[in-house]
């Protein structure tokens, strides 16, 4: 192919419209229609009966669990919840489906109409939310040779039924119009505040390199309407549907992919294609998967093996009490607690250490020392051993009973470090280091008025010029005290001490 | 019957009695029925061929178990020690399970259907499984892969179908009493061609979880049985919730057999039958008419009351029925696909065979002509732009059948008509008319559309053919122990008139050995 226009000139010419279906892995003990167990990781083919199996004669039963987690979901996004609605049966064939027939919902999902405002660099972008039903998950199917991994061209395939039958929520959005220069941002920042309230509710691992939250992006360019014109009848064009993008860079990255490729074809006089595209994570580059036109009658029909969901009105609003409080909620309403600015809280949560900071606030430290230790000293070790900041192995508790060592003087924050790579060390609690180590800052005059003669005594040019006055060079002094006293006197009565003796 | 035990003729009830008194022991009863097959079966090209699969030691030992349960003392079901025989529809661990299809040749499911391990945890040996038409499509049982099953009445007759092992094996004495499942009529119909009493349960009544579907929300398990108490102890026994099939009824199951009891004494006061107008005229024997007028005269003179109901929606039960069922089974059959069990064909000049291919090859190679029909119809019906004019139009008019239902029972307790338009028809007579063989179903269609039970039982033989004619009783969901109540009094009515049960008037019963022999010795 050809280069591929730049994005600027694709806006220049087009207007995206964008349609993100996502699908969420729920965190059930049980799977979606039987009693089998979700655990990931067990050997293939052990977690699974005979209606995961599709044997002949098995039946499904719909799992409490599942419903109440669907309607959670619903909640949270400003959905409608249905009065009555079935489940549905999405016929086609395909080796790792054991029914040849997902058991899905059609026209009839448990949740409708909501939305979810998401948050672009400080601007609130709001995000329709077309429906959210329920279904079960299909085999894993692992094509083995050939050269693409995928089942043309492959030796044989394993499958991997554990997987069937595993409920998910399926979120589609409206078509998602307007975003013009933003879509890649707006879809990237959708997927994640989508995937933050799922972890707030607890409905999922919401891991999505194990495939827990999988994204689908359609999407679509239409010629930029002329500026100023009203907004009048929307005529989308051809729309793609790339699957699977399993990273939120890579949702980003697939819709500015995918509005190059579709300008491209575009403004070559084509005609885009109906079809799946497969993302290539390494490449970066979308291809063409089936082309979808003729084999998308899926022949919808109620399941009759099960019997409505008619969740009541008690106990939709006894879910709604249950929900949490919106990440994005709790986070402004903590930032206005804290006084933290705008770029100290997109620090913290960058850094994913909001909820340590939190918590190392509610153990009683000062808010701006919680995220200093956090984002400076933590980090920094965590980012050196390469794991998460939350993995490092400090607690906020023992962050929270660092900085009490500091504002009670006992420590500096200099001897700070040395008190985390005692508790790394695992040596003990704060306090217990300090005194294992002996931390301790040095406060008696003492001790600190011989260090101070001794440095004067050394340093005689210095002393001179304090005494004419220039009092910004007692820092030098006050340095040479500090190595004396390996760092643990302190520094305020040092600085006294010095200019008292040179006064 | 010479030489076979006089434990054969004998009712479920009676053998159950019989158990209980000491008189005979389960391996005894188990025994005899299996050298009645033996004797009578024969094989797909002679004799009944009422059974795919006979298991002679499983069902022994569950013979012997029940004996040994029985004298150590320990608490036994009713019918405790019983023989029955499962329509090979229903899945039982350690036996194979076809569907009368060569797709599922061999295959033996890891699990028991609900009413199978009912049945086995009420210690009844499963003699065997019985032949079907292919996954129950059918009027005949001529659509077994595996050959017909014949009408113990008359060699050369159909058995009904699609369960006509079930009935026929009841209706030769290799069985006392049977599992079958009624989608559309398929124990009802064969109950009437042979002569014995089936019933459809209230869809729901009995967990379909270990029924192969053909159509879910149509299909229903019931029994087979040569008796009105049989039947009733039988649904009695296998009925009630299962949490494996959220659509069964969370109920307990009604009193049945006492209904039945109740109704053996004949006094049928107060009761009002409506004979339903449409189901019982044109393009019906006039032995069969003849005989089913007689039986509503029966029922008037037993003190009920006949009034006549009219069904308006019930003209377009077939037509309905013919969309709704193939819908179903053609999704139901997708699972049919050589991946995991059953039938793998590898298509001849491919050679390294994609899925796909493998799939096509397997299910070309593995479904009959009928199935393949009803796949067809189902998925062109189902197609996109033709499901409001077929799948969805058809549920509108199920919900009409079910109100013309509905207005029927508020006038009366139940409704009756002939089973089946005609008595049993040679085999191969309408196998290459399909539109013929689905007529047959006419009457007890309406009742799996509604969900309401229905009760087929002998009304005596047709004057022009000396064959069964069967009498259908009809009652509002969940009100089953109506059937029983009417069926008992009726039964009683007439084996009262016959002298005895109507099947002891079958001729052809002296020659079913002889004939299995000949045919085995072909």
């Amino acid at each position: 192919m050809s280069a591929l226009p730049s994005f600027d000139e694709v806006l220049a010419s087009y207007d995206p419209a964008m349609g993100l279906e996502v699908h969420v892995e729920l965190n059930t003990n049980s799977k979606m229609f039987c009693g089998c167990p979700t655990a990931f990781g067990a050997e293939p083919n052990t977690q699974v009966c005979p209606t995961c199996l599709g044997l002949p004669g098995a039946m499904p039963v719909v799992n409490a669990k599942g419903v109440e987690a669907a309607i959670r979901i619903g909640l949270a996004l400003n959905c409608e919840i249905a009065e009555w609605c079935r489940f549905a049966r999405k016929n086609y064939f395909y080796p790792d489906m054991p029914k040849n027939f997902q058991t899905s919902q059609y026209d009839e999902p448990i949740a409708f109409e909501g939305y979810l405002d998401v948050d672009v660099d400080g601007d609130t972008f709001r995000v329709e939310i077309e429906r959210a039903h329920m279904e079960e998950d299909t085999g894993k199917a692992t094509h083995v040779g050939g050269a693409t991994g995928r089942i043309q061209g492959a030796d044989y395939s394993l499958i991997d039924y554990n997987r069937a039958g595993i409920p998910l929520i399926e979120i589609v959005t409206k078509p998602i119009l307007g975003a013009g220069e933003r879509a890649p941002e707006v879809a990237k920042a959708y997927v994640a505040a989508l995937r933050e309230l799922i972890v707030a509710l607890g409905v999922s691992d919401a891991r999505m390199d194990q495939g827990s939250i999988r994204a689908d992006v359609n999407l679509s360019l239409a010629p930029k309407a002329p500026a100023g014109s009203t907004a009048g009848e929307v005529v989308l064009g051809t729309r793609s549907e790339t699957k699977n993008v399993n990273s939120l860079r890579s949702v980003e990255r697939a819709v500015r992919y995918e509005m190059q490729r579709h300008a491209s074809v575009l403004d070559a006089g084509g005609k885009v294609l109906q079809e799946t595209r497969h993302w290539h994570e390494d490449t970066g580059v979308t291809t063409s998967g089936r082309e979808k036109s003729d084999a998308e009658d899926y022949r919808y029909f109620p399941e009759p093996d099960l019997v409505p969901v008619a969740p009541s009105r008690e106990w939709v609003e006894e879910l709604r009490g249950t929900l949490p409080e919106l990440p994005w909620v709790r986070r402004a309403r903590l930032q206005a607690e804290w006084g933290f600015s705008d770029l100290e809280m997109r620090d913290t949560v960058g850094a994913g250490a909001f909820d340590l900071v939190e918590q190392t606030i509610a153990e009683g430290s000062a808010p701006q020392a919680a995220r200093k230790w956090w984002l400076t000293e933590l980090a920094r070790r965590a980012n050196e051993t390469g794991v998460d900041v939350a993995e490092l192995g400090v607690s906020p508790a023992q962050v929270a009973a660092v900085q009490r060592l500091v504002e009670g003087g006992t420590i500096n924050d200099k001897l700070a470090r040395q008190v985390f790579d005692g508790l790394l060390a695992g040596e003990g609690t704060p306090e217990e280091i300090v005194a294992a180590r002996g931390l301790e800052i040095v406060s008696d005059d003492g001790a600190l008025s011989a260090a101070v003669d001794k440095a004067i005594a050394e340093n005689p040019d210095i002393a001179d010029k304090i005494r004419d006055g220039k009092v910004a060079a007692a820092g030098a002094l006050i340095g040479a005290v500090m190595k004396e006293m390996r760092g643990q006197a302190d520094a305020g009565r040092v600085r006294e001490l010095v200019l008292e003796k040179l006064a | 019957m010479s030489t076979q035990s006089a434990w054969l003729t004998k009712s479920a009830a009676e053998l159950a009695a019989a158990l209980a008194a000491g008189e005979v022991t389960s391996v005894e009863l188990t025994q005899a029925h299996l050298d009645r097959i033996a004797a009578v079966d024969g094989n797909a090209e002679a004799g009944v061929h009422a059974f795919l699969h006979v298991d002679t030691e499983g069902a022994l030992a569950e013979a012997a178990a029940s004996d040994a349960r029985r004298a150590a003392g320990e608490p036994l079901s009713e019918l405790d020690g019983v023989p029955v025989a499962v329509k090979d529809v229903l899945t039982t661990t350690g036996l194979p399970t076809t569907c009368g299809s060569k797709i599922l040749e061999g295959w033996v499911p890891p699990y028991d259907a609900t009413v199978v391990r009912k049945l086995k945890a009420a210690g009844l040996p499963i003699l065997g499984k019985t032949n079907m038409d292919e996954f129950a499509m059918g009027s005949s049982t001529e659509h077994s892969a595996y050959g017909p099953t014949r009408n113990p009445w008359a060699l050369d007759r159909i058995p009904g179908g699609s369960g006509g092992g079930s009935a026929a094996a009841v209706a030769a004495y290799e069985a006392p009493l049977a599992l079958g499942t009624d989608t559309g009529g398929s124990i009802r119909q064969p109950g009437a061609v042979t002569g014995t009493v089936g019933v459809k349960p209230t869809y729901g009544a009995l967990s379909r979880y270990g029924l192969v579907a053909m159509a879910n929300s149509l299909d229903q398990v019931g029994p087979v049985t040569r008796t009105v108490l049989d039947a009733a102890l039988l649904h009695e026994l296998v009925g009630g919730h299962d949490p494996l099939d959220s659509t069964s009824i969370d109920a307990p199951v009604p009193a049945l057999a006492a209904a039945a009891r109740e109704g053996a004494l004949g006094d049928l006061s107060g009761l009002k039958v409506g004979v339903i107008q449409e189901l019982a005229g044109e393009g019906y024997q006039p032995g069969v008419l003849a005989r089913f007028n007689e039986a509503v005269e029966l029922l008037v003179g037993a003190g009920a009351e006949v009034v006549e109901v009219s069904c308006p929606s019930f003209v377009h039960a077939l037509a309905t029925y013919y969309l709704v069922m193939p819908c179903e089974a053609s999704s139901n059959l997708a699972k049919f696909d050589a991946m995991r069990y059953g039938l793998r064909v590898l298509p001849e000049g491919v050679d390294a065979p994609s899925a796909e291919e493998v799939m096509r090859a397997s299910r070309d190679a593995g479904f009959g002509d009928e199935v393949k029909r009803r796949i067809i119809l189902g998925t062109y019906a189902l197609s996109s732009g033709y499901y409001d004019a077929y799948y969805g139009q058809a549920q509108k008019v199920r919900t009409l059948i079910s109100r013309d239902f509905e207005a029927a029972f508020a006038s009366v307790d139940v409704l009756v008509s002939p089973t089946a338009p005609t008595t049993a028809f040679k085999l191969g007579e309408k196998l290459d008319d399909p539109l013929a063989m689905y007529l047959n179903d006419l009457a007890t269609i309406p009742a799996n559309l509604a969900g309401v039970p229905g009760m087929s039982l002998p009304a005596g033989l047709a004057d022009e053919d000396g064959l069964p004619v069967g009498f259908q009783i009809l009652a509002p969901a969940t009100e089953d122990a109506r059937l029983y109540r009417v069926g008992g009094a009726l039964e009683a009515l007439l084996e009262k008139k016959w002298g005895g049960p109507l099947l002891a008037q079958n001729p052809t019963l002296a020659s079913l050995e002889s004939a299995a022999t000949e045919g085995a010795a072909r």
